[in-house]
């Protein structure tokens, strides 16, 4: 395996061991970029890039062209804040059910834990679970008062009380550090995916991605984004659906017949249906399972969407059709792993001369569609696979041109004092810079490691925005110094953490041992900032202490009742 | 704009509100915690558990049901949340919130 995946190697040997025989080799670097909360794509070989299909570029060509024409009609219904940020606020609770799956099933979540299903089985299952656990949590203590609270950013709610200048700017550091992460595992994910399955050259797709984005985000804002989120979900849930009903078709719809086959044919054999070594010691699992469980729940991109809808009752029906359709397409994903390995692993025109599967270890699903719907199939998939990237860099773009534009400038620097025109002028240069920076730290680090970026992200936003926006929520005691003080350090700490670490302090770095023993931060990242801010806001006595304790009173009711809250109209 | 507040917060259907819901919404998360961390829990110390089939002779392990069903349970308890929710919090928020319009001075 090229790049990204030999480095890895070194750090779980046993991991590596379980996977001996021929189609399975090639899985062992997905596995261990999975180690990370969402799966990064793991290079493919350049070598084994097959040329684009008519189907698969006639398919994607129409998706763009689709896409183009909303953003053409959503450029036309943009025209405040409120609209750029938050489409008007008058996304219904099923199409943002939707957009926000959309946001969560990214081709990393789709190729990744497929691929991680055929290549280990019972494992991936680990993953899509950690994946879904964080959104009741979200549903049940954020969502409804997140959007009684704010306006366009998670810093409105944390800002309502606290003083705008520290939170917006920590929030904002949480922020783009999240969405820059996240932006280059995507671009560079992007880059060798689009590669494989059209072609094209890396930077060419990098660039062909990136002009895209930017030119959704530019002219549609929020409105453009969340229909092409909207459009790739319905796709995708569609396209899975008939490659996970194909597989139960070939195994006579029994799942006994599908376990038995898949564990005859697999040279684990009995090993795919239970733990295996994923997850080993405890301290790594609970960490995993918080920064699995609370990232989600401290994403930008994602807590950006509350707004989108008319009010929390909305709000609250968007996580349920969320939830409803993630857990509904992991459940796809896992059949579509162990369907994979019954029709994928067996069929030597799926596995190149050293006997991995062609293209690189994620392309199990990519081959599965070919392998039961034939190659317009295949070209449907291929095409949906590059839309779901599209929509995913999309979204957080926005977050982060959001980040800069409202919290940055026109809350920090001009102190609320822009108008809509300005606002909306300084966010679309946010939103053009942003688009360059991805392109070019997604060519830059091409050649790099980069499994770790997203499994960072996801700890920078348990251990900084989601304690800042729990605290401000609960915690009447919390005050500005406490929440910039603690959020920094859960910030430091998370970072720290993982340069010190296993993965980057000993993968990328290449020093012997690593500094810090856990893989996952989480645990000890989140502790961090929790008890800083606990500590900073005891001792904390000032008069703006006691003033915006006093706040919190008028928060609280606006938070249960949404009583003043921002409406879809504006005020 | 910070009358009303004042009013609603120190109003008696305020405190059966926020009581309510949050007894609701702190047991529902209780619940997704215990059940999760004590899947993760079983992964990370007992991993052979899992790997017991469900009957003697069967392919499928205990894994398999119990991991579908931590992503159904958490489907199904954000419906119930969301039915509970609109059935019961909704109601008693526009009455709270009428109450508190009409009558703004009551103690």
């Amino acid at each position: 395996m090229t790049r990204t995946g030999n480095r890895t190697d070194g750090s779980s040997p046993h991991v590596a061991d379980r996977l001996r025989g021929p189609g399975w080799r090639c899985a062992v670097p997905l596995l261990l970029c999975a180690l990370n909360p969402e799966l990064v794509l793991a290079a493919p070989q350049a070598a084994t890039a097959q040329p684009a299909t008519t189907t698969a570029l006639a398919m994607f060509a129409a998706f763009v062209a689709a896409t183009l024409v909303i953003t053409y009609w959503a450029a036309r219904r943009t025209r405040t804040t409120r609209d750029f940020y938050a489409a008007g606020g008058r996304i219904t609770g099923l199409q943002n059910g939707l957009a926000i799956a959309g946001d969560y099933m990214s081709a990393a979540s789709f190729l990744g834990i497929s691929g991680l299903v055929f290549a280990t089985g019972f494992d991936g299952l680990l993953y899509s679970i950690g994946f879904l656990v964080g959104w009741p949590i979200i549903l049940f203590l954020l969502a409804e008062r997140l959007r009684n609270l704010g306006k366009y950013t998670f810093a409105d709610a944390v800002s309502y009380r606290l003083q705008a200048l520290p939170i917006r700017s920590l929030a904002a550091s949480g922020t783009l550090a999240v969405v820059l992460l996240y932006l280059i595992a995507q671009m560079v994910g992007a880059g060798q995916l689009i590669q494989v399955l059209f072609g094209l050259p890396y930077a060419t797709a990098v660039m062909l991605v990136g002009v895209l984005m930017v030119m959704y985000v530019i002219f549609g804002g929020m409105l453009a984004t969340t229909w092409v989120q909207i459009i790739k979900a319905v796709l995708l849930l569609t396209g899975a659906t008939f490659m996970a009903l194909a597989v139960m078709a070939k195994v006579g719809f029994s799942l006994e017949s599908l376990f038995s086959q898949a564990i005859a044919a697999h040279p684990e054999g009995n090993a795919i249906m239970a733990p295996g070594g994923l997850v080993s010691d405890p301290v790594s699992a609970i960490s995993l399972g918080l920064a699995l469980m609370f990232g989600t729940a401290g994403l930008p991109h994602i807590l950006m969407r509350f707004f989108t809808v008319k009010d929390a009752r909305e709000a609250r029906r968007s996580v349920f059709f969320a939830t409803g359709f993630i857990g509904y397409f992991y459940i796809l994903t896992f059949v579509i792993g162990f369907g994979a390995i019954l029709l994928v692993g067996t069929n030597p025109a799926f596995l190149d001369a050293q006997g991995g599967l062609r293209g690189g270890s994620n392309m199990a699903a990519v081959h599965l569609a070919k392998a039961v719907g034939g190659d317009v199939f295949l070209g449907f998939i291929s095409a949906v696979a590059f839309a779901t990237i599209l929509a995913v860099v999309s979204g957080l773009t926005l977050a982060g041109a959001s980040a800069l534009s409202h919290d940055l400038y026109a809350s920090v620097f001009r102190h609320g004092r822009t108008s809509d025109v300005e606002e909306i002028l300084v966010s679309r240069v946010a939103t053009l810079a942003l688009g360059v920076l991805a392109i070019l730290l997604g060519i830059v680090f091409e050649k790099q490691n980069v499994a770790y970026m997203v499994g960072l992200a996801f700890a920078i936003a348990a251990s900084v925005n989601f304690p800042v926006l729990l605290l401000a929520m609960y915690w009447r005691g919390l005050t500005t110094r406490g929440a910039t003080v603690g959020g920094f350090a859960g910030l430091a700490a998370a970072v720290l953490c993982m340069l010190l670490g296993p993965t980057i302090w000993v993968e990328v770095l290449g020093n012997e041992r690593a500094i810090f023993p856990y893989k996952h931060p989480a645990l000890f990242s989140m502790l961090v900032s929790f008890a800083v801010t606990w500590l900073f806001s005891r001792v904390d006595r000032g008069a703006q202490a006691r003033a915006e304790a006093a706040l919190f009173d008028a928060q609280y009711v606006r938070a249960q009742t949404g009583l003043g809250a921002e409406t879809a109209r504006g005020h | 704009m910070h009358e009303p507040h004042r009013a609603i917060h120190r109003h008696p259907l305020f405190k059966e509100l926020e009581i309510r819901r949050g007894r609701h919404s702190w047991l529902l998360t209780g619940l997704v915690l215990v059940a999760y961390f004590a899947f993760i829990l079983t992964v990370a110390f007992a991993p052979h558990w899992l790997a017991i089939p469900i009957r003697e002779g069967s392919s499928i392990s205990w894994g398999i049901p119990i991991g579908l069903l931590l992503i159904v349970l958490s489907f199904v308890l954000t419906g119930v949340y969301v039915h509970r929710s609109n059935v019961v919090f909704d109601p008693l928020t526009r009455r709270l919130l009428e109450v508190a319009r009409d009558d703004p001075d009551r103690e």
